[in-house]
């Protein structure tokens, strides 16, 4: 009996061992494709990874490309925040593995991107039919040699969203001509009819603004240099225009005008359901967020304001990877999705401000009104806020690491009351931190 | 580890001279000798290969990377640097501040947990209606995923529309901000451990508590011992290896702790655990340097350091325990 009794034993641990090995041999498992896109029996599958709502998929665009091409089977994945899909991007490019054919690339990436990833990324310079982007769209997003990463998606110009029916209770104007007028020029002023806000309105505890980061992004936007000159130096802490927006964002938080929420957040959205603010600055793609977030009970009460000064918060890009199988469809399809008919659609659809030049010159875009903002025209007003966009911007490697530590040191003066001298202190610090 | 162990007696097996019919037999033996000695071996061969794969590799590349500096976007550009990450850590007020929180939520979450499921567990010993169900019951939190369980707290500690600020008025306080203040954050982020363990440590000390034999309450009762007397004489020590063992697995379990301050903080705020660090773990330092700042290096550096603070924790924990048993 010994003999069946022990090899019987012996086949059983050799079993458990082989199978700890294929378990380990297992989970690094090797793909054909690098980006899971490819070619097989003439039917062609692009993979794209996109985040927030760019509008791409949300309008049904892809479904549209694929009637039109048949044969092309487009799987899109859609991450919420941009910071983690950003962070999953960039492990991937490390590693070489798990990418997609097209990647979206937001605005605040485009320099790193271009500064350490460009072999990694397809070359767009000289495509036919990519001429109608806005000039400084596209710079953005090329190289120091030429080489272009990639396509704009769109563009942020900002305006103001106000709550006409707080501001008739504070005895201030509604109709949004005369609410421009109130800070035409100047974000000053803004702060400004803020002070009167407070001091006049009556009713339940309704803060002004919903936040000290929105006012000082809008107000730093606006310069063509923020936190890096052109040579790649840090210039934040002796810029003018980051100090300036400082103070004025930090004199709002100290007088109390803030409804102290962070943006984006969820303390945020039943900040906007419940209506505890009266203003926020909006760059064109918040727009559908406060929609969808203050809810249909609101329709109506919100309406659109030019700012005091245009500027340009966000916007995207999207690029395909170089090693991708099928680049060359990949790239026909980003070229047809940033072509000005599908920039007009998706804006016509969302809100999104187009960042081809053809598509802002549009009928479909000026003539455009949003029913959720109290018939406001935003394709005249955002079209108009997009040429008053500094032609040029200069970006930097670590440009939405910084703006994120600058918004939280608004929120140290806003929520734990501390000095803006130290809050800046403290906020150096953690972007000498940041920035290695 | 399977092969190194399992061939190793092959080696010392006699070789050589033997007669033309002993080999058959001989191989028999000797393989008998190595099944009996090698296949324990192999059983647990298993969880070593994947503790080597998994754990081990990591542990000493991370140690490797601590000592460079790498950026995420570029791990295969590493610059020697040293011992430069764990000077700089040594220097770095956000260090103490985050091993600071640590200690602090790990003592107010761990102590009060434990307690209250020391009593959980003596009231579900009781002979009750229902035991069955206030058994499961009291698992249910332990059930919960993290993520899920730090969402609901996160709307009911909120600070404009949660329920704790809406009570709060109902009784005329003024609400608090929960997430803003230092205490309250680090308060609540403890109520939701408390709220997912207790449970799960009450049912380690009902099992121990069953295994006490009656016979000592019953002698404790004839001496005349109230309740009371009988939990502090009887009970708690007869669970006491099980207690130090949720204290060990409580203590391990702080050190790490991240799921909870990172949800409740919401989206980057809880990465950097609020605007002024004021509930930042060791743990969400790890992630805000390796994946807000995207130094792999720096971030390498905290994980080391956590894993030596948890080494010395528990040296520290053993020397107490023996120090005590040698006194008693």
């Amino acid at each position: 009996m010994g003999t069946f009794g022990w090899s019987h034993r012996k086949a059983v641990a050799t079993v458990a061992a082989v199978g700890a090995l294929t378990l380990v041999v297992g989970c690094s498992g090797s793909d054909d494709s690098v980006t899971g896109g490819g070619k097989k029996d003439g039917k062609v599958t692009i993979t794209m990874g996109l985040f927030g709502v760019m509008g791409i998929k949300e309008t049904g665009l892809l479904e549209q490309y694929e009637k039109e091409n048949p044969g092309v089977d487009i799987k899109a994945e859609i991450a919420g925040d941009e910071q983690t899909y950003y962070t999953a991007l960039q492990t991937r490019l490390a590693a070489g593995k798990g990418l997609k054919d097209i990647q979206g690339i937001e605005i605040g990436r485009a320099k790193e991107i271009t500064e350490t990833q460009a072999a990694k990324f397809a070359d767009f310079a000289g495509t036919s039919g990519t001429d109608h982007f806005l000039p400084w769209k596209e710079s953005q997003i090329s190289t120091a040699d030429g080489k272009v990463l990639g396509l704009g998606t769109d563009i942020g110009p900002m305006a103001v969203c106000y709550r006409k029916d707080y501001f008739e209770k504070a005895g201030l104007p509604t109709d949004r001509d005369e609410v421009a007028a109130l800070w035409e020029g100047d974000w000053k002023k803004y702060v400004e009819v803020g002070r009167t806000f407070k001091k006049d309105f009556k009713g339940d505890k309704v803060a002004y603004m919903d936040a000290a980061s929105g006012l000082f992004n809008a107000m730093v936007y606006g310069y063509p240099e923020q936190y890096y000159d052109e040579q790649g130096e840090l210039i934040y802490d002796s810029n003018p225009a980051v100090k300036q927006a400082w103070n004025l964002a930090a004199d709002a938080a100290e007088d109390g005008l803030t409804a102290k929420l962070r943006q984006f957040q969820p303390g945020w959205d039943p900040g906007l359901a419940n209506g505890t603010f009266a203003t926020a600055v909006c760059p064109a793609w918040m727009l559908s967020h406060i929609s969808e977030k203050a809810g249909a009970a609101n329709k109506g009460k919100w309406d659109v304001a030019k700012a005091p000064k245009g500027a340009n918060w966000g916007g995207s890009f999207l690029g395909v990877i170089e090693q991708s199988p099928v680049k060359e469809e990949a790239k026909k399809l980003v070229a047809w999705l940033t072509a000005p008919e599908q920039q007009a659609h998706i804006f016509k659809e969302i809100g999104n401000i187009p960042s081809s030049r053809e598509a802002l010159e549009s009928a479909d875009v000026k003539n455009a009104k949003s029913a959720y903002f109290s018939d406001a025209p935003i394709g005249e007003i955002f079209a108009a806020a997009a040429q008053e966009i500094p032609d040029k911007q200069v970006l930097g490697r670590k440009d939405g690491t910084i703006k994120d530590t600058f918004s939280q040191g608004l929120t140290l003066i806003e929520q734990q009351g501390t000095a803006r001298d130290k809050a800046w202190k403290t906020t150096a610090e953690r972007i000498e931190k940041a920035v290695g | 580890m399977a092969t190194s162990t399992t061939t190793a007696p092959a080696g010392k097996g006699p070789s050589g001279h033997s007669p033309d019919k002993r080999p058959a037999r001989r191989r028999g033996a000797l393989l008998h000798r190595l099944d009996l000695r090698g296949a324990p071996y192999a059983f647990v061969a298993p969880f070593f290969v994947v503790f080597a794969a998994f754990s081990f590799y990591p542990l000493l590349y991370t140690s490797w990377i601590s000592l460079h500096d790498v950026e995420l976007a570029t791990l295969d550009v590493m610059q020697w640097v040293a011992f430069d990450n764990y000077v700089e850590l040594w220097g770095d007020s956000r260090f103490w501040n985050a091993l600071q929180n640590t200690i602090t939520i790990g003592v107010i979450s761990t102590v009060p947990q434990l307690l209250m499921a020391l009593g959980l567990a003596h009231l579900l010993n009781y002979r009750m209606r229902f035991s069955l169900f206030f058994r499961v019951a009291s698992l249910v939190p332990y059930a919960t995923s993290v993520a899920a369980a730090a969402l609901v707290f996160t709307m009911i500690f909120e600070r404009d529309f949660g329920m704790i600020n809406w009570a709060l008025g109902t009784v005329g306080i003024d609400p608090l901000d929960w997430e803003g203040g230092k205490w309250p954050a680090q308060i609540a982020i403890s109520t939701i451990v408390i709220w997912r363990w207790t449970g799960y440590n009450a049912l380690l000390y009902l099992a121990a508590m069953q295994a006490i034999p009656a016979e000592r309450y019953e002698a404790a009762s004839l001496d005349g011992a109230s309740r009371w007397k009988q939990f502090t004489h009887v009970t708690v020590p007869g669970i006491r290896s099980t207690i130090v063992f949720t204290i060990v697995l409580s203590t391990i379990g702080a050190t790490q702790l991240f799921g909870e301050p990172l949800i409740f903080g919401q989206g980057p705020n809880g990465v950097t655990g609020g605007a002024d660090n004021q509930y930042q773990t060791l743990g969400l330092l790890l992630y805000e340097e390796g994946w807000k700042n995207y130094q792999m290096g720096r971030s390498a550096t905290v994980a080391w350091v956590m894993f030596l603070l948890l080494v010395l924790v528990l040296l520290v924990q053993r020397l107490v325990k023996r120090l005590r048993s040698g006194t008693s």
